[in-house]
């Protein structure tokens, strides 16, 4: 059988392998990533459309704010299934398979507690960076999302899971959760509701006095990047949580 | 980007990847797939894909080995194949 296996994976490797040579080279002006209507519309008018130097993420939250919308909604719903999974195999008999407790170290290390104690609030300065400048450089709402979450996490993991569940109680993370995809959805209703499609920022200037549609939809990205910063950080802390608990919420690592 | 230094890169990454495969030690496996990430993200950034690059740090070398870590602390250490 692992004969068999080897060929398949050696065949398959050897076919990706010669399928390689017709990709188009790094950089290619031609080739169809880069020479399609679309991409040239991307890079030609995104600063005339929104005054956005950062492409990528014009292209994420405005262009294509479904796709980002309904990420959001996979990463709240993975969560929500890591959760719902684990307290189920909690509950059925058997279910859960038991393992050997492994010894925990005791959280009162001072060099961990101190060093966590000036790295977070640090971390927590740079992920909300992150999130506020994520139209302008690299970055956004997943990353800064991703950094905040891990903050929650190093504390988990400096002082153990109790006190930065007194922190951010599972209360406080679910609705976090919820109000980043009822933000960014709110954004497209408002939208709705000043008759443009979903998700067209640029009528969201009548809302805000002073600016013009461009500026509009600079400022909508951020309130988007802010929803899906919500969402993303407080499902990353749930994961850890509920993992390293086996859903049961104390103890942990 | 630097061919030599992409050279370099990419045996690391086909070593990391062969060890993760290979290792018996869940744990050690777990964060040899964080360094794997890492260079993931490095290639990214050589090519000029620096959001996409970021988000391989974050994601990749950061949040998904302490998951994989926190799961493997709750089930068995070793490998059974």
């Amino acid at each position: 059988m692992k004969w068999v296996g080897l060929i398949a994976v050696l065949f398959t490797g050897g076919l990706l392998l010669s399928a390689m040579d017709d990709f188009p080279k790094w950089g290619d002006a031609h080739s169809p990533a880069n020479a399609s209507p679309v991409s040239q519309y991307y890079i030609e008018k995104t600063i005339e459309d929104s005054g956005v130097p950062n492409m990528v993420t014009a292209v994420l939250a405005d262009y294509r704010g479904y796709d980002t919308m309904f990420e959001t909604v996979v990463v709240l719903i993975a969560g929500i299934a890591i959760m719902a999974i684990l307290r189920v195999m909690n509950q059925i008999p058997g279910g859960a398979r038991p393992s050997p407790r492994h010894e925990i170290g005791d959280h009162h290390d001072i060099i961990i507690g101190t060093t966590c104690r000036l790295l977070i609030p640090v971390l927590q300065l740079f992920a909300l960076y992150v999130i506020a400048h994520g139209h302008h450089s690299p970055g956004g709402g997943f990353q800064g999302g991703v950094i905040l979450g891990a903050s929650f996490i190093l504390t988990a993991i400096a002082q153990g899971l109790d006190p930065a569940l007194e922190r951010l109680p599972e209360k406080s993370y679910v609705k976090l959760a919820f109000a980043g995809v009822v933000i960014y959805s709110g954004f497209g209703v408002m939208c709705l509701l000043l008759g443009e499609n979903f998700l067209d920022y640029g009528v969201l200037h009548v809302l805000l006095p002073g600016i013009d549609a461009a500026e509009a939809r600079s400022h909508s990205m951020l309130g988007v990047e802010v929803g899906v910063a919500f969402t993303v950080s407080a499902i990353m802390f749930a994961i850890y949580a509920n993992l390293a608990s086996k859903g049961e919420l104390e103890g942990g690592l | 980007m630097i061919w030599q230094f992409d050279i370099i890169l990419l045996i690391f990454l086909v070593v990391t990847a062969v060890i993760s495969l290979r290792v018996k030690d869940l744990l050690a496996a777990s964060m040899v797939f964080g360094t794997y990430s890492f260079l993931i993200c490095l290639l990214w950034a050589g090519m000029g894909a620096v959001d996409v690059a970021f988000t391989e740090a974050t994601v990749g070398a950061g949040i998904s080995a302490v998951i994989l870590i926190a799961t493997v602390y709750n089930t068995r250490r070793d490998s059974s194949d």
